[in-house]
């Protein structure tokens, strides 16, 4: 069992939901994500999702789309990430997750890529528009570096897609709970907790639910369905705020502990 | 070889490279698209419509005041100008606008660079009682202006795209993140043959049309085929649709024509075969302009159809393999051109087909009067004229000239 995979199968057994937040590197600037990686963990996150910048990316809303520009101003680099998670890792055990378009990593390249997140201490990696059809080049590189590569199920994903998915895949089973980009808004909630049951008959696998999740009640009600919640837009867009808002720090790190309270057991 | 293959590739290139989210209406169409294409009653559909509503077959042109000023071969413009709306794109719409009627989907939505497409969508959407919404980059609205009147007159919204370089890049992604979030109900009228498969065969498909055509006329006219095509090429769909009926054919050179913007060194330009490199870009792996770091570069080129960092994915495989040469031209020769053709013939061409123009005047002269030269005319001016006249210092002054 991956070590992902491990540490969300953990939580649950002292019937808690894990909290994976994202963070896009290098917003502020590199040496902030650092700083911020490992508040949010002090904070209650139990595994990072650290986003590559990318100039065009198609599944993310405006929050993560100007983040990304923010980076990209300072230059960051897939190098500058693999780099930023190296330095990360003499701080902190939580697993390491990547999340990249196809172009950075190719750009990189492949078999280097997986060779070097390995070195630098990524436990998974998330390509959201790599569908596993187009996976057969990434896999056998992430099996050998004992990566997890994520995939996503949608709401319209078809149930022979969603077989293909959980085949392909390995560390936990991404769903996404609406049909749309990050930080869009979240609604039908109750129809959403079903899908994500229905989803768990299907797979031991631990189900982490992400898109559109921005609030305490939005991650205890998503989390009581599922194994995990990923928190992005909202924790980027605190983040986005830095330069105005001296406190952001702070902000942040408030806010991720009122997610992880939202996902322990109630004392009652 | 039957290209692309089953999992849309030409080669190394193509694919299918989305979110899972759009991936289930990916295989919708490229079903709903296989099963009726060859049905008798979608194909006679297609073409009573391509006829008497967009007015094909359009005419192949003998340039003759053209060929008499080079003094070389004899030219012929395939008229996609004269088609409705104004360019080629409308062969597209029409095709699947009816795909989206198959499907029962209620609402289309597009990208446009040069509003061309927008305005072709617009119209079909607009006939088929349809919902839709074009997303244009704000430099581009502001430079094509005019189309994007067209577009809200025929109803459809106009969306305007403020992110990145605000051209055709950035419009592709918001229509794709609109694609996401909507993808029940909406069908995305791709313009060009670009984004994931079935998007870059079912368009060429449709386009091949222009090269059906003028493949049946130039051996009507001429008893013989051409010995050489030029086309402009943005993602490439006039390209590929007068092209595609003639590979096969050996003897018939062929010849694409990028944006040279402000010339390949400059970096100012949109000259994928010049400096770009294989990468993945909206749903599909082309050659791209893109940096060390696999980020997208900004493009330029006077002609906003043409601006635009990748190029179609079965573009590549010819270009590989030698099937089709490509070049590129300058802004600069793009608008000699643009005079060139509206003195000597009266006809206006669009900035993208004005590239077409520019390579043949510098590749005439090495061909012989016996030759044939086929250029697709792959849309109308109309649209530039406000573009061109402020380049000209025209603006402002359209008053009877002093005697």
């Amino acid at each position: 069992m991956s070590r992902i995979e491990a540490t969300i199968k953990n939580i649950r057994v002292v019937r808690e939901k894990a909290l994976i937040a994202y963070v896009m590197a290098g917003d502020p600037t590199l040496k902030e994500s650092i700083e911020i990686v490992l508040e949010v963990e002090r904070a209650g996150a139990d595994m990072i999702e650290i986003g590559v910048p990318f100039s065009d990316p198609i599944a993310d809303g405006p929050t993560i789309q100007k983040a990304a520009d923010r980076a990209l101003l300072n230059d960051v680099s897939m190098a500058d990430v693999m780099n930023m998670v190296k330095t990360l890792r003499k701080e902190t055990k939580i697993p390491l997750i990547l999340m990249s378009y196809c172009n950075p990593i190719l750009a990189y390249g492949l078999t280097d890529f997986f060779k070097d997140a390995r070195q630098a201490g990524v436990n998974g990696v998330i390509v959201p528009d790599l569908p596993p059809e187009e996976a057969k080049p990434f896999l056998p590189l992430a099996r050998k570096h004992l990566i997890d590569l994520i995939f996503l199920v949608a709401p319209t994903s078809t149930p022979d897609r969603v077989q293909k998915i959980l085949k392909a895949g390995s560390g936990f089973v991404y769903y996404v709970p609406l049909t749309g980009v990050t930080g869009s808004k979240l609604t039908g909630k109750d129809s959403i907790q079903k899908r994500i049951k229905d989803l768990k008959t299907l797979t031991d696998r631990p189900v982490a639910a992400g898109f559109g999740i921005s609030t305490p009640e939005d991650a205890e009600c998503i989390g009581s369905a599922a194994d995990g919640v990923i928190v992005g837009s909202a924790l980027v867009k605190i983040i986005g705020s830095a330069s105005e808002n001296p406190d952001y720090f702070n902000e942040l790190s408030a806010f991720v502990s009122s997610l992880k309270s939202a996902l322990k057991p109630s004392l009652e | 070889m039957q290209l692309p293959n089953k999992k849309g590739r030409f080669g190394p290139y193509g694919g299918r490279y989305v979110a899972e989210t759009l991936m289930p209406a990916l295989l919708e169409l490229e079903e709903v698209y296989q099963s009726v294409r060859r049905k008798p009653a979608f194909k006679k559909q297609l073409s009573e419509q391509l006829k008497h509503y967009v007015g094909r077959p359009t005419s192949l042109y003998f340039a003759e005041r053209l060929t008499a000023h080079f003094g070389g071969p004899k030219i012929y413009l395939k008229r996609e100008d004269l088609c409705h709306t104004g360019a080629h794109k409308i062969n597209n719409t029409i095709g699947q606008i009816l795909l989206t009627q198959e499907m029962g989907k209620k609402r289309v939505i597009a990208e446009t660079g040069a509003g061309q497409h927008g305005v072709a969508v617009a119209t079909v959407a607009a006939r088929a009682g349809l919902e839709c919404e074009v997303y244009m980059g704000t430099e581009d609205m502001a430079r094509q202006a005019l189309n994007v009147i067209r577009m809200r007159m025929l109803g459809a919204k106009v969306t305007g795209v403020d992110t990145g370089s605000r051209t055709l890049k950035d419009a592709i992604s918001e229509a794709l993140r609109d694609w996401t979030a909507n993808v029940r109900d909406t069908h995305y009228i791709l313009g060009s043959v670009l984004g994931p498969h079935p998007y870059p065969m079912m368009i060429r498909d449709f386009q091949s049309v222009i090269g059906q055509e003028a493949r049946q006329q130039i051996m009507r006219m001429e008893g013989k085929l051409p010995d050489l095509l030029i086309a402009c090429v943005g993602g490439g769909s006039n390209a590929i649709g007068l092209f595609y009926p003639f590979l096969s054919d050996d003897s018939v050179k062929m010849m694409g024509v990028e944006a040279g913007g402000m010339g390949t060194k400059s970096g100012k330009h949109a000259a994928r075969f010049a400096t770009g490199s294989v990468g993945v870009l909206q749903g599909t792996m082309t050659v791209l302009l893109q940096n060390a770091n696999g980020q997208i570069l900004p493009t330029h080129s006077i002609s906003a159809g043409l601006d635009y960092a990748a190029v179609g994915p079965e573009h590549c495989y010819y270009h590989d393999n030698g099937r089709i040469d490509y070049t590129s031209v300058t802004d600069d020769e793009a608008l000699a051109a643009f005079h060139l053709l509206s003195a000597q013939e009266g006809i206006i061409p669009a900035l993208e087909s004005s590239h077409a123009i520019a390579q043949l005047s510098k590749m005439a002269s090495s061909y012989k009067d016996d030759q044939i030269i086929m250029i697709n005319l792959s849309g109308r001016g109309d649209k530039d004229v406000h573009q061109v006249s402020e380049i000209m210092g025209w603006t402002g002054s359209v008053t009877g000239e002093k005697t």
